[in-house]
């Protein structure tokens, strides 16, 4: 006997990020998704770009981590709102799944908030293959890691809807190919907007800060 | 790396399909549509699925997957194209904007149970 069936197999976290999708809608603030390979920068430009953004946009902060405190407390210093998700707990999971988000959503007061910044498990997979109710999805790549990164993990760079290019301060020390590494984002995601700058000296930071701010400006 | 609660998805979703009134029933084969831009490494899905199958009517069952290709649209010049290698850049018009249009899949098909 055939039973036929055709279910998405992710179809449960699927409805879960359509109803996080909703309570962000309703409670107007904008959410973005950061993703990346461990190590990246996230933090560390998620810390210089809330400065920036801080008091006038109000600012939130989930960050997945596996097991410590350190990204939390780095994150905090700046007077943003922030939760930590220790995901060990549900197995040292490599990626946040919408459920979770809500958990975490569910204890900030949203209402205060203008932007939810996400910073996700550190990993190139699998956070690009589940939705979170997110109003957008970043990736940041550094200039550590080789060019050819889009190209391996190209479902990362085609969901995501910018892309940033961090640590340029480090090009004069390396041998990466910048443009090369733009040109394969594009390769894999014709026309995705990408910020190059370095969250260590702040050289490049105002593009992407613009669009942030535009962005949160839109959602009204 | 998040295979086990895939494998785990599956099994619910074959459990909750496989009508309450069969007496003792039997899945001898799972098809599964999976895309070839899905972030899902076969070798342990079925290691996974194996595993997590056990002591359920699916232990021992076959998985069949069916490997999607991936395909795309430029929303330009509206061009169709099967995508080789992962470069989306639209063959046609080398401008637009594109469209992923299938190789995303994660899908249970279908069962075969034992009569
Ligand atoms: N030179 C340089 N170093 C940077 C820059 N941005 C971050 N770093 C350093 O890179 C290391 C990792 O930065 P994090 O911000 O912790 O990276 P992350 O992506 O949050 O890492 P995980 O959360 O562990 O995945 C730290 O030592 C940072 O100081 C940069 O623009 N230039
Ligand atoms: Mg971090
Ligand atoms: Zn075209």
């Amino acid at each position: 006997m055939e039973i036929n069936i055709q279910k998405r197999v992710l179809e449960a976290n699927e409805s879960m990020a359509d109803k996080n999708r909703r309570l962000f809608r309703e409670k107007g603030v904008f959410v973005l998704n950061m993703m990346s390979s461990p190590g990246s920068g996230k933090t560390e430009t998620l810390c210089k770009t809330l400065q920036r953004l801080m008091p006038e946009v109000a600012t939130g902060v989930i960050v997945g981590d596996i097991c410590t405190r350190n990204d939390a407390d780095r994150l905090e210093a700046t007077g943003a709102a922030v939760v930590q998700i220790n995901t060990d707990e549900f197995g040292g999971d490599c990626h946040l799944a919408a459920h979770l988000i809500e958990k975490s959503a569910l204890t900030m007061d949203l209402e205060a908030l203008d932007l939810l910044i996400v910073e996700n498990i550190g990993n190139l997979v699998c956070p690009a293959e589940f939705d979170i109710g997110e109003n957008a999805k970043a990736v940041v790549l550094s200039v550590t890691e080789g060019e050819d990164k889009p190209l391996k993990y190209p479902l990362m760079f085609q969901v995501a809807d910018i892309a940033i290019l961090n640590k340029i301060d480090l090009l004069p020390y390396l041998d990466f190919n910048a443009a090369e590494a733009v040109d394969n984002m594009k390769k894999v995601h014709p026309g995705l907007p990408v910020f190059e700058l370095s969250a260590k000296t702040q050289e490049g930071m105002e593009p992407w800060v613009a669009w942030l701010r535009d962005s949160v400006a839109k959602k009204g | 790396m998040h295979e086990m609660g895939i494998a785990q998805q599956m099994i619910s979703i074959a459990l909750e399909a496989i009508p309450k009134d069969l007496p003792d029933p039997r899945v001898e084969q799972m098809n599964l549509r999976v895309g070839r831009l899905a972030a899902v490494v076969e070798d342990s899905l079925r290691f996974c699925f194996e595993i997590i199958s056990k002591d359920t009517c699916l232990e021992g069952a076959k998985l069949v997957i069916e490997t999607v290709p991936v395909k795309a649209r430029c929303r330009r010049c509206h061009h169709e194209w099967e995508v080789e290698d992962v470069v989306f850049t639209c063959p046609s018009c080398e401008r637009g904007e594109i469209e992923v249009l299938s190789g995303r899949e994660l899908e249970v098909a279908s069962l075969e149970l034992a009569d």
